[in-house]
Order: structure tokens, then C-alpha cells, then sequence
């Protein structure tokens, strides 16, 4: 049996395993990250569209500091999301920006002067100061009050998690890559490691540390149609799940985008509608003032994305073989426009749809996107129930998105938690002596030689293919955009059949070495277990909320819902989640529940909530001169690792 | 996108290095095209339809992380955003990328090269004060066209296509290559990036270097990001024969 040894082991290289991985090594730390290929291609590399942080360099971001970017993520989430996470997360993501700077990232800048740009379809002039030159500039995006989100050209992901692995190189922390996490090693409470297997010669491996960080990502390829790479196939998270310890949170929020090309699900950022892109109909009308008079395509992307569904049900949608569509117009941005900074969007454009979006629409549709649910933590990133075990990224609920995140808040969320949830990696690898007998390693790394060793075997058996595409048509047909009971019951059902039978594949590839159909093997039994979680918790859950949309209970119910889905996963021979709720206090809220001011506000209200409101009133009564850092200490105090506690500095404002 | 349905043969390299005793053959399969259909596509339809144990990679499957390049009927190409309806004869010859260690069928490993290269190259910002920067203050300004040319060159996905296409890599092993140039050339742009031209001498200025290109540009004619690998390596050069 082979072991490896090490301090903190980090399962994935996107951003925010990278991350974490730079800040064990910066401590001190023996840390080692395991990928499922070279980290540089992890799916952080996708995100063209930008990262949040209230700079407020460019013009149109003048007056954005922490306080707004905390409100427009609370509204954004629906009021689902952890506060103190969220605040944590706003106050440090300026840092985030900034350390990323000096690490390389060559971020858009401000250019003083005028320029033109592209606002609710009608070209104006802005003027940017002079002050601000060559500071990082930003760009509009939904859900926003104030243009936050920073960006690179049209490659912002790409960039950033360059920056990233080239930090971590010039670190030498090593990265193992083709090597997939496929158990977690634990025993009373406590998380010793991984089980892993080398994709290539099929080699199982035992990784034990102190602290096992899960950064695999979202869960985007439990739908049919997702903006997600292949590999966003949640089996970190699973892996947490199968410990039967760890909890999972709000699995049944996901994200729709509103657009995602017909009909391969490729992503045309948020960018382009940020930018002053327009979304219309068959009648080339543009639809989205009607529903939302106020934010228009810029609403929230989960309010977007069901106002679209709508009009194409209404039979305003343009009809294709591939079913109906809507048009994303932004051929009125010009083509100097889109070649600098969507250009991504037009070689997608190009090479997967053959038409050019300097002179034509674009067919797209609302697509499975993001995963706020995931690896249930602790503001530290720990994971409340099993010791030893952090998640960060989009893996984790560390929970600053609630029930819908904000564009531009996943890669900053990625870095942000990356930093702070890094140190408590770090303080945890100080503060533990690794103590693991290793017949409990043996037990693990047996356990998983002997599934193996089964699937290599049986003579017949289920597809694993076919179980993934029936799980893949569940999901797409009964647990997306809008959801009622009986079609979740239906999910529910379905998907604990699927569950049986997928104990049962048989392989016809009987080799245990590199093998793409093993892989799916092993992968596909856990991806069903995910999608139960999150169809069952989405069939319990009689409200709606963020991207989680009932037609059956429309109202956002505050009363009885304002909690966290739990989800454990209690043995292997369980056919459904156990599920509990995990309540959230409005009374240690900064900002109580409130509309999103979208549509019609039917909410129905927690009694606390008017109590918590008269209570903040009391507080600020009582504080006349208390700055807004003070009233946020009063309100939401937080603790954030000493060394990024400091104020930020703006232009024309200082540290105020 | 044509809507006609036509029988698509791909002769597909076969070779799995795990199997002791396996020899390289290309082999056949037959599928029926659908519209707008991309490599990737018909890659995984005869994996799941016709051979399991075929081998490959894709991940964005949007031509953005550089996993999927391969010979696609002679030359290197990111195989997810190639349309197969781009090969009127419907055939489709499948090869690995040459010039790295093959895994297995048409999957290499780009990740072991590049993170040499990533070492060999130093592909990070050298700025003694860069760990020491005051994380609350406003970030260094940049001039807004130097940040746009820092990102032009930086582009690159490492896809390892230029790689394959270097007659020059071809005779010498340890030739750097368009990859590493371009990153290069990317950090002695960067004013954040203290090195010398002296000290990106020692990287590049040899045979193995900047100096052994035979400027033979398959680099140019194959990147699937149209980056400028000769305005680049041209600049290099120059810039380097100044240093001695
Ligand atoms: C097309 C697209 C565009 C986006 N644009 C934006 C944007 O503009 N702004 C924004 O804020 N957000 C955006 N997002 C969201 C954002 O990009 C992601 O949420 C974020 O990058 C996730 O980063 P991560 O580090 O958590 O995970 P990832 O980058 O997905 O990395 C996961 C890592 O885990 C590894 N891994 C997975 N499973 C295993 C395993 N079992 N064993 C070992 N390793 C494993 C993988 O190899 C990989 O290295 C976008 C998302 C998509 C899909």
C-alpha cells in the first residue's frame, strides 16, 4: 500500500485550491495538490466575465465600498446567505484584487478621459477622471448597484488562475496531476486524508495530512445542458457526502444562467449584457423592461433567467430543432467593442455557431450554471461536523451566495475564501499532531481496491453511460428552472431507482489502468447520490427562493423557511438523503430580511424581522457618531485573519 | 449547419502504453453526423456507443483551457471547436499531439512539459517587494495599453500546439519553444517584473534559447489563439543580441 505524507493536502487546482495551497506553503506547511489534469486548465480558466470588488476606481463604481457590495450580495441570495461570510468576504475581496495585482494578473485599467459606452440600449459618453488613471477599472453586471466587477480584457479566469499556478510554481508546491480523490479518509469525527487513484496506471494511493482541503468545484454536469466543464461533476463534494459525517448544504440551489448558446450550453458571459447587451424575442422585441422595469437585462441572473422561460412559454420564443431560444443582441456594442473585450464570445460565436455577433444575434437560452450548494463549512472554511476537512470555492456552501450568487462573486468567493480559509488551514496544520494508526488507512484503501475490484468483475450489469444520461434528463427535465411537487416527487423516485441500479455496473473495458469507462464508474454512482440531494431537497423545500423557484409556493417564505438544507448521506445502503435544517437567526442579521425589488415582493415575513429591524434602529439611535466601520462592528461583528483586517483605500476617498 | 445526415468514418490512432505488449494501429469507426457536431462530440459518442476504452481530453470543451489539441487530419487543432462539417470528404484522421509523452490513444501529457517550462522560464513576477505589498492600498497603477499588451501575450492555453508543429523542437529536445518564449515575452514586458535583460539572457539567450529557432513559424501558422509568436520571437532576439 502506498502512502504520502503531508501537512495540508488540497483536492483541486482551480483558483481557490490553488489558493489555499499558496497560503499553507507561505506558513510553512507541507502541502501537496491533487488535480484531475494541469491545474491551469481547471474550469476557473472559463470565467471571461470578471471578479467583484468594491474598488470604485472607474466612474460609474464612485461611491461603491464594502457596505454595498455586502447589500447586493445579501438581496442577490435572497437573503439565504451566511451574513457574517458575506461581510467577511466584501471586506477582503479589495485585498484579494490587490494581491492578485502584484502577483501579475494584468487587470483592465481606468483611462482617464471620455469614452463611450453602451446603457440601456442608447449610446453615452462617460468621463473618467483623471485620478484614476491606470487604476483597475470595472464593468457593469447584474444584481449590481454600482459597475464592481473587475475584469481582464475578455479573459478574466484565465488570467487570474495563471497568476495563481504561477505563484504556486514559483512556490514549488508540487500539483499531482491526473489523479482523482475518490474517499476520504476519516474515523470519530476526524478527517485523515484521501484515497486516490492515478488516472493512468489505475494506482490507489493513500494521501494522509492534517488538514484535506475539497476545492473539486461545482456540480454543473448533474443537467444535461450546463455552461460547466466536464469535469464539474461534484465528486469532491461526494466524497464528503459518502463519510456519512460531513454535511452537504443547500444542494437544491442552482444556478440558471440566461445565457448559454443554443444548443450546446457554451457560456456568452454576463458581459455581454453588463456591456449593454439586449435580450429579445422572436419579434426581435425587447422584452425584459416589461418584466423588469427597473434593472431590465441586468436584473439578478436567477430573475432573468425565469423571466425568459416565461416569455417563451408565453410563444415568444424562436422555435429551432433544438427547441426554443431567445436572441442576445450586441451587435449595437460595435466591433472594436466586442473584438477587445468579448472576444471570447465571438470565437465562440465563430467556431460553434458560424455566425459573427458584430452583425448577427446570438440563439441562447437559460442553462444550468453554478452550484451554491456544496460542502456545508464554518465561516473558517471547517467543516462543522467533520474535523480536519475544509472546502472552499465553488465545492463549498461556505455560504455568501444563499440561494443565487452574484456574476463575478464566484471567482472572488474562489480567492477570497482561498486566503482566509487558508490560514485556518494553516493554523489547523499548526495546531495538530498527525496521530492515524494505519490499519484505518488500510481500511479505506482495501474498501475502495475491493469496489474496484467488483466493477472489473461482474460479467453484467447496467451501463454506466446510460444511468449518467437518464440522471443527466431528470435533472434537466424535473428539477430546473422552475420546479412543482409533483415533477419533484417524480425526480425523487426516478433518481433512488437509479440509485439501485447503479450498484450493479458492469464494465465492457475490464482493465483497471487507464480506463475512461471505470472512471465513469466510479463517478456515476456518486453524481446520483448528489442529484438526490438535490432534488429531494428541493422537493421538501415549499417556497421559493433565489434560483429556487416553486410554481407551487411562488412566495419567498420567511416564516417557515428561512434555514439551510442539511443533507448526509447515513449509509451505503440508504436510498435518499437525511435532511435537517439549519436555522438562520435574523437577529445577529446587519441586514434583515427585506425585498429583492423584483416583481411583485409576497414574502411572507419572520416575526423576528420587524423585531430585528426596530433592534438595528435602537442600535444606530444609540450610536449617533459611529462611523460605518463601527456600525458594522455593532452590527455584523466578524473575525477575519489579522493580517487582512486593515481598511481599504479608494481613490478620491482615502480610507473612509 | 447542414441538415442532411452523413456517415462520418474517423480512423483514430490506437495505442494504450499501460497494456503491456500493445502495439500503435489506427483504427475505424463509423457515426452518423449531427448538426453543428464538434470533435468533442463524435469523441464521445464512439466512446459510449462503440469503444469504452478510448482515450482523450476535454474539459471547457469551449476552446479555453487548451486540453483537446490532437492532429486532426495532418495538423494541430484544438478538437472542440472543430465542426466536422469542416471536412467535405467526411473523413477524419485522429493522431496524438507529437512531441510529448503520450498516455494513452490521443491523450499526452502537456501538463508534465508545461509546468517544466513554467520552471525553466521562471513564469512569475520577480519583485522582492511584491510579498511585502500593503494589501489595503491602492493597487500600482498601470498604464491601460501596457495591461491590454501584457494580456495579448498572455493568452496563450498552453495547448501544446506550437510545440507539435516546431521543426526546431523536433532536432533539438531541449529547444524552449513558442510556449516558453511567449511567456517570456510576456514578464519582459511587464514593468512589474524586475528581471534584467541580462537574467533573461541566461533563460533564453542560447541554442536551446531564442537563438536556436530556425524561424520556421508552424508556432505562427497553428495557434489556435493567433498569437504573434514571430513579432515576438523576432523582438526576443534583438533584444537579447543587445545583452552580449
Ligand atoms: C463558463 C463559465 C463562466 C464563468 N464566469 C464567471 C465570471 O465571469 N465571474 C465569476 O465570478 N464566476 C464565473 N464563473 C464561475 C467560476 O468560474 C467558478 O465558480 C470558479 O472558477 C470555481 O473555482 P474552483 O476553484 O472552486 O473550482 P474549479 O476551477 O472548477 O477547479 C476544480 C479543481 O478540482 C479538481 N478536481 C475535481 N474533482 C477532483 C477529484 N475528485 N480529485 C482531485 N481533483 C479534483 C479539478 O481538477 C480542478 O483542478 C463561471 C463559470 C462558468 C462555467
Amino acid at each position: 500500500m502506498k502512502v504520502i505524507y503531508t501537512d495540508s493536502l488540497v483536492i483541486g487546482g482551480g483558483l481557490a485550491g490553488l489558493r489555499i495551497a499558496i497560503a499553507s506553503r507561505q506558513r510553512g506547511y507541507d502541502t501537496i495538490v491533487l488535480s484531475l489534469m494541469p491545474a491551469k486548465r481547471s474550469h476557473s480558466a472559463a470565467a471571461q466575465g470578471g471578479m467583484q470588488a468594491s474598488l470604485g476606481a472607474s466612474i460609474k463604481g464612485e461611491g461603491d465600498n464594502e457596505e454595498v457590495h455586502f447589500e447586493d450580495t445579501v438581496k442577490g441570495s435572497d437573503w439565504g446567505c451566511d451574513q457574517d461570510v458575506a461581510r467577511m468576504f466584501v471586506n477582503t475581496a479589495p485585498k484579494a484584487i490587490r494581491q492578485l495585482t502584484a502577483w501579475g494578473v494584468p487587470w483592465s485599467r481606468v483611462r482617464k478621459g471620455d469614452r463611450q459606452v453602451v446603457i440601456n440600449g442608447k449610446k453615452v459618453t462617460i468621463t473618467e477622471k483623471g485620478e484614476a488613471h491606470g487604476l483597475i477599472t470595472s464593468r457593469d453586471f447584474g444584481g449590481t448597484k454600482k459597475w464592481r466587477t473587475c475584469f481582464t480584457s475578455d479573459g478574466t479566469g484565465h488570467t487570474m488562475l495563471y497568476a495563481m499556478d504561477n505563484k504556486a510554481i514559483e512556490l514549488g508546491i508540487p500539483v499531482h496531476e491526473r489523479k482523482e480523490a475518490i474517499a476520504l479518509i476519516h474515523e470519530d469525527g476526524v478527517c485523515y486524508g484521501a484515497v486516490v487513484r492515478d488516472l493512468v496506471t489505475g494506482e490507489l494511493t493513500a494521501y494522509v495530512a492534517k488538514a484535506t482541503t475539497i476545492a473539486t468545484g461545482g456540480y454543473g454536469r448533474l443537467y444535461a445542458v450546463t455552461t460547466n466543464a466536464v469535469i464539474s461533476e461534484g465528486i469532491g463534494t461526494a466524497i464528503a457526502l459518502e463519510t456519512g459525517v460531513a454535511t452537504l448544504g443547500n444542494m437544491e440551489a442552482v444556478q440558471f444562467h440566461p445565457t448559454a448558446i443554443v444548443p450546446v450550453g457554451i457560456l456568452t458571459t454576463e458581459g455581454c449584457r453588463g456591456d449593454g447587451g439586449l435580450l429579445l424575442d422572436k419579434e426581435g422585441y425587447r422584452f425584459m423592461p416589461d418584466y423588469e422595469p427597473d434593472k431590465k437585462e441586468l436584473a439578478s441572473r436567477d430573475v432573468v433567467s425565469r423571466r425568459m422561460t416565461e416569455h417563451m412559454r408565453k410563444g415568444k420564443g424562436v422555435s429551432s430543432r433544438y427547441g426554443d431560444h431567445l436572441w442576445l443582441d450586441i451587435t449595437l456594442l460595435g466591433k472594436e467593442h466586442i473584438n477587445k473585450n468579448l472576444r471570447e464570445v465571438k470565437e465562440i460565436c465563430e467556431y460553434f455557431l458560424g455566425i459573427d455577433p458584430v452583425k448577427e444575434y446570438i440563439p441562447v437560452r437559460p442553462t444550468q450554471h453554478y452550484s451554491m450548494g456544496g460542502v456545508r463549512t464554518k465561516a473558517t472554511g471547517e467543516s462543522p461536523n467533520l474535523k480536519g476537512l475544509f472546502s472552499a470555492g465553488e465545492a463549498a456552501c461556505w455560504d455568501m451566495h444563499g440561494f443565487n450568487r452574484l456574476g463575478g462573486n464566484s471567482v472572488a468567493e474562489t480567492v477570497v475564501a482561498g486566503m482566509i480559509v487558508g490560514e485556518y488551514v494553516a493554523d489547523h496544520c499548526a495546531s495538530t499532531t498527525l496521530n492515524i494508526n494505519t490499519v484505518l488507512i488500510e481500511k479505506f484503501v482495501r474498501r475502495e481496491e475491493n469496489k474496484i475490484f467488483k466493477l472489473l468483475n461482474r460479467e453484467a450489469g447496467e451501463n454506466p453511460f446510460e444511468l449518467r444520461k437518464e440522471m443527466q434528463d431528470i435533472m434537466m427535465d424535473k428539477v430546473g428552472i422552475f420546479r412543482n411537487g409533483d415533477d419533484l416527487a417524480q425526480a425523487v423516485e426516478e433518481l433512488k431507482k437509479l440509485n439501485q441500479r447503479a450498484k450493479n455496473i458492469a464494465l465492457k473495458n475490464r482493465i483497471s489502468t487507464s480506463n475512461p469507462e471505470l472512471v465513469e464508474a466510479i463517478r456515476v454512482p456518486k453524481m446520483i447520490k448528489l442529484a438526490q440531494c438535490v432534488a429531494y431537497g428541493a422537493m421538501l423545500r415549499t417556497e421559493s427562493r433565489g434560483a429556487h423557484a416553486r410554481e407551487d409556493f411562488p412566495e419567498r417564505n420567511d416564516k417557515d423557511w428561512l434555514k439551510r438544507t442539511l443533507t448526509t448521506w447515513n449509509s451505503e445502503d440508504a436510498d435518499l438523503p437525511e435532511v435537517t435544517y439549519e436555522e438562520l437567526d435574523i437577529m445577529k442579521m446587519e441586514m434583515p430580511p427585506g425585498s429583492r425589488g423584483y416583481g411583485v415582493d409576497n414574502t411572507v415575513h419572520h416575526p423576528d424581522t420587524e423585531k430585528r429591524v426596530a433592534g438595528i434602529e435602537e442600535i444606530k439611535t444609540a450610536h449617533p457618531d459611529a462611523d460605518r466601520f463601527e456600525m458594522q462592528e455593532l452590527l455584523n461583528p466578524i473575525e477575519i485573519p489579522e493580517k487582512f483586517r486593515g481598511k481599504n483605500e479608494r481613490t478620491g476617498r482615502g480610507f473612509k | 449547419m447542414s441538415d442532411q445526415e452523413r456517415t462520418l468514418t474517423f480512423h483514430i490512432l490506437r495505442y494504450n502504453p499501460q497494456i503491456k505488449g500493445d502495439t500503435p494501429t489506427m483504427k475505424r469507426y463509423e457515426i452518423k453526423e449531427a448538426p453543428g457536431m464538434t470533435i468533442f462530440i463524435a469523441l464521445n459518442e464512439i466512446r459510449e456507443k462503440h469503444d469504452t476504452s478510448i482515450q482523450f481530453d476535454f474539459i471547457c470543451r469551449a476552446g479555453i483551457c487548451g486540453s483537446c489539441a490532437m492532429i486532426i487530419n495532418g495538423q494541430p487543432d484544438l478538437a472542440c471547436r472543430t465542426l466536422t462539417s469542416k471536412f467535405p470528404e467526411g473523413e477524419i484522421k485522429l493522431l496524438p499531439l507529437p512531441g510529448f509523452e503520450l498516455i494513452g490513444d490521443l491523450s499526452v501529457n502537456t501538463g508534465k512539459f508545461m509546468r517544466q517550462m513554467s520552471e525553466r522560464v521562471e513564469s512569475w513576477i520577480h519583485d522582492q517587494n511584491a510579498e511585502n505589498v500593503d494589501l489595503c492600498k491602492l493597487e500600482e497603477r498601470m498604464d491601460p495599453d501596457t495591461a491590454d499588451e501584457i494580456y495579448e501575450l498572455e493568452r496563450c492555453v498552453e495547448c501544446g500546439c506550437c510545440v507539435s508543429a516546431c521543426a526546431t523542437k523536433r532536432m533539438r529536445e531541449g529547444f524552449l519553444s513558442a510556449v516558453g518564449f511567449m511567456r517570456l515575452a510576456r514578464y519582459a514586458l511587464d514593468p512589474r517584473d524586475k528581471r534584467s535583460d541580462e537574467e533573461f539572457y541566461e533563460i533564453m539567450g542560447d541554442d536551446d534559447g531564442v537563438f536556436g529557432c530556425m524561424t520556421l513559424l508552424g508556432c505562427q501558422d497553428y495557434c489556435p489563439k493567433d498569437l504573434p509568436h514571430q513579432t515576438q520571437i523576432a523582438y526576443l532576439r534583438r533584444r537579447m543580441a543587445l545583452v552580449k
